[in-house]
């Protein structure tokens, strides 16, 4: 599969401020879920504004294959605005639409499959406002899939979610992976992660980049969390837990 | 008694001064009413007013100049972004400061140049409006100014859309939220220059974020919303027009009050209508 995303050495300032992310490289391929971990402040959010083009970084490079679809968290989003879970989805089409061009049925077409595919068809017409968390997740998810970007980025899409949409979405991500697609996909459940092809673990910098299966000891996650590590006796090498994130 | 109503209600428009007042304040309506959704939601609204007195003195000195009122304000708008940059980068002076100097200064400058005795008379409506004053090319230029605003809103309502509902996913979806953000201030310095002949500078920002926010309160979508704003501001103007010619009060004013009247009778409309859910 083809590289959808590298980075090398790479580390991120805002403005003239300190450097909050560094030594960063990396590199993701079509077809692979590449989970991200890091407290709070870690530098998850830095990094994707870095690979959206948002922020210049510091030092080191980057590429992207094509602009990223981006995934934002839901609880970002805003409720009292007056869009209907299509009319949201449809913000998807931006770029390939002409401005003075009206929404092509192919469009409304697409958007529509995308709404029905993480399981909202029937409420395309509902206010996005009154969805909710896990719906609206879903939501921004069929956006980016309108998108049809290969490479997607995904801030949290797990934070705040009922369970029916965490497991559709567990599943819409393994098959959006089977169709080529890369995901970059923020995570707080280091779990969820195991199951994935790649992890990349931040804390300010990079502090592992590989496999779970190899990466994600307990020496690394001390190291990505601070310490603040929960280990449920019974199961070992299992780690079940993260106290809430370490501040700095 | 029905042929007096009929009759009350029919006079005033026999008159054709008052055809055309509600033709102009219509076209402020149906403008503002579009425009102030995307104002209000964008959370402009006080922008808007800062933007209204900005402009001024620009109205003024192109009135006084004999040249067409949207150069005015163009070049209105332009000198207070300039002070306010300036103004911004001294040391000391805050941005928030600085906007509050150059506004208050730059509408104290075209208040006394309007109403200086050297000016010609009439000036003066420029700030309170005189809908009932309004000539037949007024409205014509009014309506083509009018017109332009609204095909710059749908133009670029698929943007305004996206960049309204989340700022930094729309950069990633191929949303430009700085030309989006001067594009919306253009709209609305046009709209206030539309406005300016009817309602008068101090009371068109009335038309623009009173209609907006009442449909705002009743209006699930967005098409919908501002099809409301515009038809709210639309009877408001109609309304006003009645009061006005009446009660013999002043025409923007009269227009302005019944529009702010709407908005707080939809606030409480919605209060009953959601104390009864669960």
């Amino acid at each position: 599969m083809s590289e959808l995303a590298r980075a090398v050495d790479l580390s991120a300032a805002y403005g003239g401020g300190p450097v909050v992310l560094e030594s960063v490289s990396f590199g993701l391929r079509g077809g692979e879920r590449v989970g991200v971990l890091g407290p709070n402040g870690g530098g998850k959010s830095t990094l994707f504004r870095v690979l959206l083009g948002e922020l210049p970084p510091r030092a080191g490079r980057y590429s992207v294959a094509g602009p990223p679809g981006f995934v934002p968290q839901t609880e970002r989003s805003r409720l009292d605005y007056p869009v209907s879970a299509l009319d949201v989805a449809l913000m998807g089409a931006l770029s390939r639409l002409p401005w003075w061009r009206p929404t092509a049925r192919s469009e409304r077409r697409r958007a529509l499959s995308a709404l029905d595919r993480v399981g909202l068809a029937d409420l395309a017409d509902d206010r996005f406002g009154e969805l909710s968390g896990g719906q609206r997740q879903r939501v921004l998810v069929a956006r980016a899939l309108v998108q049809d970007a290969p490479l997607l980025l995904l801030d949290e899409p797990f934070t705040g979610v009922d369970r029916p949409s965490a497991e559709l979405l567990e599943r819409l991500f393994a098959e959006l992976a089977a169709e080529g697609r890369g995901l970059l996909i923020a995570s707080h459940d280091v779990d969820q992660v195991r199951r994935w092809d790649r992890v990349l673990c931040l804390n300010g910098r990079q502090v592992a980049f590989g496999p779970p299966e190899r990466m994600l000891d307990r020496r690394v996650l001390e190291q990505t969390y601070g310490g603040s590590i929960v280990t449920i006796p019974g199961e070992p090498g299992v780690t079940t837990g993260i106290l809430p994130a370490h501040h700095h | 008694m029905g042929a007096a109503i009929t009759h009350g209600l029919v006079d005033p428009w026999t008159h054709g001064l008052v055809q055309r007042a509600f033709a102009e304040l219509a076209l402020v309506g149906v403008v503002g009413g579009a425009l102030g959704c995307w104002v209000v939601l964008y959370g402009l609204s006080y922008s808007a007013e800062s933007l209204a007195h900005a402009l001024f003195p620009g109205l003024v000195v192109a009135a006084l100049l004999g040249l067409p009122l949207l150069l005015g304000g163009a070049v209105g708008v332009a000198g207070a972004a300039v002070g306010v940059a300036l103004l911004g980068r001294t040391p000391g002076i805050g941005r928030d400061t600085a906007v509050a100097v150059v506004v208050t200064g730059l509408f104290g400058l075209g208040v006394m140049l309007a109403l200086s005795a050297a000016s010609p008379p009439g000036l003066g409506a420029l700030l309170f409006g005189d809908p009932l004053g309004v000539s037949t090319t007024d409205l014509v230029l009014a309506a083509a100014l009018a017109g332009a605003t609204l095909l710059g809103l749908a133009l670029l309502h698929r943007q305004l859309l996206a960049v309204g509902f989340d700022r930094g996913g729309a950069r990633a979806l191929g949303g430009r939220p700085l030309l989006v953000d001067l594009a919306l201030l253009g709209l609305l310095a046009a709209a206030i220059v539309v406005g300016v002949q009817g309602l008068g500078n101090l009371l068109v920002v009335a038309m623009i974020v009173g209609p907006a926010a009442t449909a705002r309160l009743l209006a699930r979508r967005m098409v919908p919303m501002m099809a409301l704003a515009a038809a709210l501001a639309a009877t408001g103007a109609a309304l006003g027009l009645y009061l006005s010619y009446y009660a013999d009060t002043a025409g923007g004013a009269s227009v302005a009050s019944v529009v702010v009247a709407g908005y707080l009778a939809a606030l409480v409309v919605r209060r009953i209508r959601f104390r009864g859910r669960p």
